[in-house]
């Protein structure tokens, strides 16, 4: 599986993260190129408060802008956005986002599934979803929604995963198109071109 | 697993016969949002096609009712952002306190958590007897509620935690009787309280205030419909007053802005 593959056109990546995600995100950053030609959208789990601590945590390690996303902000290459704590992120059709303070899903705002869900609509075929660590059920419906759009569903290796629970959840129930350890995903992200 | 889901052409459809039939206007929500809303009740309800559910929000108006109550958001917290009442307490409701009296609305109240604890904070602060507290919502159903002062003891912990947070000078438990499920608040509260339905994208400025609090209301409204509002706040609030926004809003891209001055860090303006 983890063989480079030459993958078709990406718009966007969204990745999803929980327990146990912030490690492979660590390991994630500091490789990824600095002029990607698609925007990063990521979904983590965390309590409210300490803000910008993920932000700053990224940032000093890309040369790509990290920020946290805005509602109503457009969506550029090349950009890294963070769902704030404690609202859902959603994309519009235009490639701007929307903040929702609506019901948790899955015990959790923001919610994986939500993101997942909405990118899949507004960015179809070209859409890559990767799916991290985390003992939560958040992910699954989102990644089922994202497979019916044709978008590509891209999950860590839970063999090698803190928490197996939701990566496996999608390599049980749906067939993932990669499983990457997460010593491969800069490499895998690096390689997605632009449709 | 359902398989029928609906596009944004059946989505423009369903807005569309909203307004004609019921009035109600949600072309300028953030359409990502009202999709979902609007997807997952079709889901939730169980409805095997677009037209059924089409034909029963049209004609069935007791649907409606849940309709408008399942998508408009109502998730409300009682002393959310802590560092927000803490400005209110300590910056905004103090000058205020120097006004004979106290008009305050809180635009899109939902349950009323919100004004529950905005009425707890003049209270602490002795202000509360010489305030009047306008809570509207677009939603009749959940007035009604707010209303009644009723909780859900669920909550409790969290929101007792938010107010000491929140600089709380009191016993929060003081506040409220606890009711099997439910925490039935002090009437005292409410008694500075009025509610009333008000459409922020149809009805007009009904009185002058100063101070308006609108939290996590205008997320849902695209950059359009958020400036309108913006100025039907601005046609509402004295001079010196006060527009409150939630943690994630800003006035920042609205023309009238610089008619405007921030407070500290919090997303509070003062009127110039």
């Amino acid at each position: 599986m983890a063989e480079t593959v030459i993958t078709q056109g990406c718009s966007a990546v969204v990745i999803g993260g929980s327990a146990g995600s912030l490690d492979v995100l660590l390991e994630i950053f500091p490789k990824l190129d600095k002029n990607l030609p698609f925007p990063i959208i990521i979904v983590i789990h965390r309590k409210p408060g300490g803000e910008s601590l993920l932000t700053d945590l990224l940032q000093n390690r890309t040369q790509l802008n990290v920020m946290e996303a805005e509602e109503k902000q457009p969506i550029k290459a090349g950009y890294v956005y963070i769902a704030p704590a404690d609202y859902h992120l959603l994309i519009e059709e235009n490639q701007s986002f929307s903040l929702d303070y609506s019901e948790k899903i899955n015990y959790s705002r923001p919610s994986i599934d939500v993101t997942f869900q909405s990118a899949a609509d507004v960015y179809k075929d070209s859409l890559y979803c990767i799916l991290l660590s985390g003992s939560n059920a958040d992910g699954l419906d989102g990644m089922r929604t994202v497979k019916r759009f044709k978008g590509k569903l891209v999950i860590q290796n839970p063999d090698t995963a803190i928490m197996p629970f939701m990566p496996q959840q999608v390599k049980s129930n749906l067939k993932a198109d990669y499983i990457l350890n997460a010593w491969e995903m800069a490499s895998f992200i690096n390689n997605l071109c632009k449709v | 697993m359902f398989n029928e889901t609906i596009d944004n052409e059946q989505i423009q459809i369903i807005l569309n016969d909203i307004l004609e039939v019921y009035g109600y206007d949600f072309l300028e929500y953030s359409h990502a949002s009202i999709k979902r809303r609007i997807t997952r009740l079709f889901s939730l309800d169980k409805f095997v096609s677009f037209a059924e559910f089409r034909y029963t929000i049209k004609n069935d108006k007791q649907y409606f009712k849940r309709f408008l109550e399942e998508i408009t958001v109502n998730v409300t917290e009682m002393f959310r952002d802590p560092s927000f009442y803490r400005a209110l307490r300590n910056d905004v409701l103090p000058t205020l306190g120097t006004y004979p009296f106290i008009r305050i609305w809180v635009a899109g109240c939902s349950t009323g958590e919100e004004a529950f604890s905005l009425a707890i904070v003049l209270k602490e602060l002795n202000l509360l007897h010489k305030s009047l507290i306008y809570a509207t919502d677009i939603n009749p159903a959940v007035l009604e509620k707010a209303k009644k002062g009723l909780f859900s003891l669920n909550h409790l912990k969290q929101y007792s935690e938010n107010y000491l947070q929140a600089e709380g000078t009191n016993d929060f438990s003081n506040y409220y009787i606890a009711n099997y499920s439910l925490a039935k608040f002090d009437q005292a509260l409410t008694s500075k309280m009025i509610f009333s339905t008000h459409n922020l994208v149809s009805d007009h400025s009904f009185n002058e205030f100063q101070l308006i609090m609108c939290r996590n209301v205008l997320i849902y409204f695209d950059k359009d419909l958020q400036h309108k509002v913006f100025n039907l706040f601005d046609n509402s609030i004295e001079k010196l007053g006060y527009l409150a926004l939630g943690s994630k809003e800003s006035l920042d891209f609205w023309p009238k802005i610089k008619d405007y001055k921030r407070v500290k860090t919090e997303k509070i303006w003062r009127k110039l």
